[in-house]
């Protein structure tokens, strides 16, 4: 047949409504797959709350606790770092922690030492560029990686941000924000109860 | 038409009547000419056309040693690390299976490092072969994703670690990025769902995708026909007989060269696996014999070595660095709306400006350490349509184009370098430098790439028979 055959609209019409109908199949034949990726429901369900047993911590000293798979600190600062928080504002990028409060910092942490009472600061342990747990630095002084005027705080070894003792980001590091403290409350003066808190 | 048997003589052997029996069914002489013996490449290939053929045996080479170590490896989270031990110490000769797809894996990226290289030099890239090298180009891609899926595997710390900071990565794309992260991780951290899915990626779904892009970068190279050293497209000058005066077969000439190729590889591959299958810390890290521990990152991470380029260049970039970085843009794109006579073009080039002037001050620098990092491979796909130049060869383009490559390839190293070594002040200067430099080899390609006097390229190739 030399010359083409014209088309057959309604022949064409039912082709663009079968191709349509099954696109529309395979859309939704993908979306289970897709959605088999997302968080199964015993991955939901093990977020419970972690009680940590504060007594007997000493100033500087550092406790680790597993809550949600995340490394959360509770760091019991001595007298000297916590006045110096007040002192940092100019070289922090978010001093009074007003980037995403919501997530980041819960209403009874958002004051000058990020925490309830002020020796003790809950953060999780992971920073906010890109999730790698930082090292604590606690000592003040010149150290590797660090500005000689280091007033203690914590380093990520990944990419070299800083953060303060009250976990607050230093300017110009590749970590936006700071760390995040979870919700957290105290049972007792000795117990604090991570994961929680009484919305009053 | 109906089916026609091959004829052959009734005295033929049984060999020449299963092949006509089989031709008669199946191409099997016609693909063995096309592909081998009578697929005609240039006879002036030199070293630098041995790594494609290497890249396929050590595609081989992973493939069947991989098979073998899902044999005994378990993708459990409780389980990972210790199974891999298992094979390391307990499966008879599993150390050196292990060792040999661990080794495999490095080499893989160096003989297709240098693979790359060869194209650039020589323009391999160029029109018609522009399909081979986005072929080329997405196996490289895809050759990334499955080295980092990969090294979840042996659930060591940085396995762990680096799945971490990858993953955040997609963390880091405006609105969508925390939703998409937690659906590619499939828990609210680095987990056994993670390492399941990662193993099921390893193992077969980017294989099947790598082993099928494989065949349409031949496929691709085998209708155009080999480039070479020269640049010189050997098809314009054929013989009475329709074949390239310049070109040899395949089979035997090449086939033959390449096996002595692969001896020499080998050499070097069993020597490492043998003598150095750590390699001192840059094949398989240190802290990776460590089981992972979700509560502390080790002090000192870093990517394996054929990542770390791209890993420097996301470290990079900070808020500072977002200036000379938007200086860049504007010269790149001034330089667009001075040479354009379309206005459409000028306004649109003015307007992705101005967005990412906007884009840059209200996006985290994290964003754009993860855009610079993804595009500074994706502006490969490009580099058919960059370069201008009006020769192929580097032997044929004027010298100054030598020293712009000579540096690239020297910031390349460096930034390799530096994405190993810690962060530091100075180090982050000269890694910020070493990405200007990348990007505007890039960048100003279309304009550098025909500057200057090129000299006269040959009608045949230039050989000297031994």
């Amino acid at each position: 047949m030399s010359d083409t055959p014209k088309m057959d609209k309604d022949r064409r019409t039912w082709l663009v409504a079968t191709s349509a109908v099954g696109g529309c199949g395979t859309l939704a034949g993908a979306f289970p797959f897709l959605e088999s990726f997302q968080p199964s429901e015993r991955a939901k369900a093990a977020g419970a709350a972690v009680e940590v047993d504060i007594s007997g911590m000493k100033p500087d000293e550092i406790r680790t606790v597993e809550w949600r798979g995340k490394p959360v600190w509770v760091v019991r600062r001595n007298q000297d770092q916590v006045k110096e928080l007040t002192k940092l504002d100019s070289e922090l990028a978010d001093p009074k922690s007003l980037r995403d409060p919501a997530a980041l910092t819960p209403a009874y942490a958002r004051n000058e030492h990020r925490s309830i009472k002020p020796e003790y600061l809950v953060v999780v342990g992971i920073c906010s560029h890109l999730g790698c747990s930082p090292t604590a630095k606690i000592q003040a002084g010149p150290q590797p990686s660090l500005p000689n005027d280091w007033p203690g705080g914590f380093l990520c070894p990944c990419h070299g941000s800083t953060f303060d003792m009250a976990g607050r980001v230093y300017k110009n590091k590749p970590a936006p924000d700071n760390l995040e403290v979870p919700p957290h409350m105290y049972l007792s003066d000795t117990k604090i109860l991570i994961g929680e808190d009484k919305k009053a | 038409m109906a089916f026609q048997e091959i004829k052959v003589p009734d005295n033929a052997t049984i060999a020449e009547k299963s092949l006509a029996w089989v031709d008669s069914r199946f191409p099997l002489t016609k693909l063995f000419k096309e592909h081998m013996s009578e697929y005609y490449a240039p006879k002036n290939f030199n070293f630098w056309y041995f790594f494609g053929a290497l890249a396929i045996v050590v595609l081989a080479i992973q493939i069947v040693t991989g098979i073998f170590l899902v044999m005994n490896y378990k993708p459990d989270a409780a389980k990972a690390f210790d199974s891999v031990e298992y094979i390391m110490r307990e499966v008879p000769w599993g150390w050196m299976i292990r060792y040999m797809h661990s080794t495999g894996s490095s080499m893989f990226f160096v003989v297709v490092y240098l693979h790359m290289f060869r194209s650039l030099i020589y323009g391999s890239y160029q029109k018609p072969r522009e399909l081979i090298w986005i072929f080329g180009c997405s196996i490289f891609l895809l050759l990334m994703a499955e080295a980092f899926f990969g090294y979840l595997l042996p659930w060591g710390q940085m396995s762990y670690w680096g799945a971490q900071v990858i993953v955040n990565l997609f963390a880091a794309i405006p609105l969508i990025g925390p939703d998409l992260a937690l659906w590619l991780r499939g828990d609210y951290v680095i987990g056994d769902a993670t390492l399941n899915r990662f193993f099921s990626f390893h193992v077969i779904a980017l294989p099947l995708v790598l082993v099928g892009l494989v065949a349409a970068h031949i496929i691709a190279l085998h209708e155009v026909g080999s480039n070479n050293p020269d640049g010189v497209e050997i098809k314009n000058n054929l013989d009475a007989s329709g074949k390239p005066v310049d070109g040899i077969p395949f089979h035997p000439y090449y086939s033959v060269h390449d096996v002595m190729g692969l001896g020499v590889f080998l050499m070097i591959f069993a020597a490492i696996v043998f003598f150095a299958p750590e390699m001192g810390g840059y094949f398989l890290e240190a802290n990776n014999f460590i089981p992972a521990d979700p509560l502390q990152t080790p002090s000192h991470i870093a990517p394996v070595w054929y990542f770390t380029p791209f890993y420097s260049m996301l470290r990079a970039t900070t808020t500072p660095f977002l200036i000379p970085l938007w200086i860049l843009c504007a010269l790149v794109l001034g330089m667009i709306i001075k040479n354009s006579k379309d206005v459409r073009i000028k306004g649109t080039c003015a307007a992705i400006l101005v967005a990412l002037a906007l884009g840059f001050y209200f996006l985290d620098a994290k964003f754009w350490g993860v855009v610079i990092m993804g595009g500074s491979v994706v502006i490969l796909f490009f580099l058919p349509w960059l370069d201008k130049s009006s020769v192929r060869s580097i032997r044929y383009r004027p010298d100054f184009h030598k020293y712009i490559y000579g540096a690239f390839i020297i910031s390349f190293v460096v930034l390799g370098y530096l994405g190993i070594k810690p962060p530091s002040p100075l180090f982050e200067k000269i890694s910020q430098v070493g990405t200007i430099y990348y990007l505007a080899f890039f960048f100003a390609m279309p304009w550098w790439s025909k500057m200057g006097t090129f000299k006269q390229v040959p009608d045949r190739v230039n050989f000297v028979a031994h």
